[in-house]
């Protein structure tokens, strides 16, 4: 899961597409945590904690990076990455 | 609950108190008041800073609250002064930049983000458990995204704020997947307790798991595999906010990231990351000087030289030593005052007259006589040329990994040291241009702003002072000793 998300964020030509890849690793991420506390160390709770933290601030990046995308939107009318060539070196 | 352990955190709440008032000056006071808002905001912090070194010399022991999720000592308290300094200045420099026509409406957001991240880098700094951890360098750096696209009316501003939030989301995931293999081989999220977990071991898992986490911060502080974002960044987003982007926010997750290394990862120094960091610097210093040669633009120009700088401050890093711990605050200190005078001068030649090229500035010394004598300090600062204070910090911190003593530390500091003199080239080349060469259109006579002269007048003697008066070494190298034994 993590490498599709890998996968996605290099390939995708779109930036919602972009953001989905980059949820699917941060799940993939949230999902290992809560199996390894679940089979390996099921005595105490740190790794679910730590998911449920994890969640929120994914929630927090995607609203950010959402808000930062309908910005361009409005300017450029498209949210294909290849429209954000205008600094190069 | 014991409340009493929230004393620990004295700074955070400091800081919190100042993100408060101004928060209700920004709300309740009436709009014309809010001119005022950006002198009060440095203001506030300049007392903050002030108070951080009194509680600094009136000797702060080692403190550890919340179940060990949060410890302070004299070493952490120091470098968040060393943050709070920078950031005095760059509020300072950003005075003018906030009173314009443009900002009037935006004004508070603009303070309040930037004071959140910072209080985001103090808690990466404490955090003594992955969780907080997570939680500081999130509140670090999301803000600073927002931070980027300040300039609404600007697309560049908009086109560098999607890449940072993009590539700042990729590193974090980066970041918690190596975290999540470092939990399935320890069971634990506490720094020692993972720590004397890994103690012996050699499985590939926690090599991976290693990778990703350099990887992680290896984003952050802009090391050269993960560099691609930064010049775009730097480039696009306001002069301010690349000031405070390049220096505060490299030297928080600097100090952030010798801590992870030396007290979790301490025990495999040798046979696992020592060699990753090695490569990783190499590549670093060398591809941020070769591309910086090339730039036009001044603002990217000084992205790559800040990548390269970036080399340097992690030769402090692999020393995981006293001597290297005090070397690289010294040199985040010395960056700060060195980088934040040359974005001073941008940033005052682009509110007078919006121009960033590196063309622009032919013939400079002959209209702004003041303005390039600053930015030749700091170019000679940045190169390390004595007796600047940049020579100082390069010195001591290539002592510091010298001491390491293996063949291949003598090899990376030879190739830092040829690297010193590549990057003298490039400093030199803006020298060039502001002394030497002639220009038909020369940026006409101006005079700048009471703020930003202030601002540039701190970063000058800072530049002049800070490399003479050697006490200031000293003190950093005293309060580092006593942390040597928490290298395991």
């Amino acid at each position: 899961m993590f490498c599709c998300g890998v996968y996605g964020f290099i390939t995708r030509k779109n930036m919602i597409a972009i953001l989905i890849s980059l949820e699917l690793m941060l799940n993939a991420v949230d999902i290992n945590f809560a199996l390894f506390n679940r089979y390996l160390y099921p005595g105490h709770m740190e790794g679910m904690f730590f998911t449920l933290f994890a969640i929120a601030i994914a929630a927090a990046e995607t609203a950010l990076a959402i808000a930062i995308i309908i910005n361009i939107f409005r300017v450029t009318r498209n949210v294909d990455v290849q429209g954000l060539d205008k600094m190069k070196l | 609950m014991d409340y009493s352990q929230f004393l620990a955190m004295k700074q955070e709440i400091g800081l919190l108190i100042v993100f408060l008032l101004v928060f209700l000056y920004d709300t309740f006071l009436p709009q014309r008041a809010g001119k005022g808002l950006p002198i009060v905001a440095s203001l506030l912090m300049l007392v903050l800073t002030v108070a951080g070194f009194f509680t600094c010399f009136l000797g702060s022991p080692d403190v550890t609250a919340f179940a060990g999720m949060y410890a302070t000592s004299p070493v952490m308290t120091a470098i968040k002064n060393i943050l709070n300094i920078g950031v005095v200045i760059v509020l300072i420099q950003s005075i003018k930049w906030a009173n314009g026509e443009l900002m009037i409406m935006r004004r508070g957001e603009f303070y309040e983000l930037l004071l959140v991240t910072l209080f985001g880098m103090y808690l990466m700094i404490s955090a003594r458990h992955f969780l907080l951890f997570i939680i500081g360098l999130e509140s670090a750096s999301l803000p600073l995204a927002a931070m980027v696209a300040f300039d609404k009316n600007r697309y560049e501003s908009h086109e560098a704020a999607v890449k940072y939030i993009l590539t700042a989301v990729f590193s974090s995931a980066v970041f918690m997947m190596g975290l999540s293999f470092v939990y399935a081989l320890s069971g634990s999220l506490y720094f020692n307790t993972i720590g004397y977990a890994i103690i012996g071991q050699h499985s590939t898992m926690l090599c991976i798991a290693i990778a990703f986490v350099i990887a992680g911060m290896g984003f952050k502080l802009s090391l050269v595999p993960f560099h691609l974002w930064t010049a775009d960044v730097y480039q696009g987003a306001p002069t301010s906010v690349t000031s405070y982007l390049s220096v505060i926010s490299k030297g928080a997750a600097a100090f952030a990231f010798l801590v992870i290394m030396a007290q979790v990862f301490g025990a495999v120094y040798e046979h696992i990351w020592s060699w990753m960091l090695y490569v990783l610097i190499i590549l670093t210093i060398t591809i941020g000087n070769l591309f910086a040669i090339r730039q036009k633009n001044m603002k990217r120009f000084l992205a790559f030289s800040s990548i390269s700088q970036a080399g340097y401050i992690m030769l402090g890093v692999i020393a995981d030593n006293t001597m290297g711990t005090a070397a690289m605050m010294y040199y985040i200190l010395v960056y700060i005052c060195s980088n934040l005078a040359a974005f001073g001068v941008i940033g005052a030649i682009e509110n007078a007259t919006g121009r960033v090229s590196m063309e622009d500035y032919n013939g400079l010394y002959k209209t702004n006589p003041r303005l390039s004598v600053v930015m030749m300090l700091a170019m000679f600062s940045l190169a390390g040329i004595p007796p600047f204070a940049g020579f100082f910090s390069k010195f001591f911190i290539f002592t510091g990994a010298l001491a390491v003593g293996t063949v291949a530390i003598y090899f990376l500091v030879g190739i830092a040291l040829i690297n010193t003199i590549v990057s003298l080239y490039y400093y030199l080349l803006v020298v060039k241009a502001m002394f030497i060469s002639n220009e038909e259109c020369v940026i006409p006579t101006f005079r700048s702003a009471c703020s930003e002269r202030l601002g540039l007048w701190i970063t000058v003697a800072g530049i002049v002072f800070l490399g003479l008066v050697s006490p200031i070494y000293n003190w950093l190298l005293e309060i580092t000793a006593p942390i040597a034994s928490l290298f395991v």
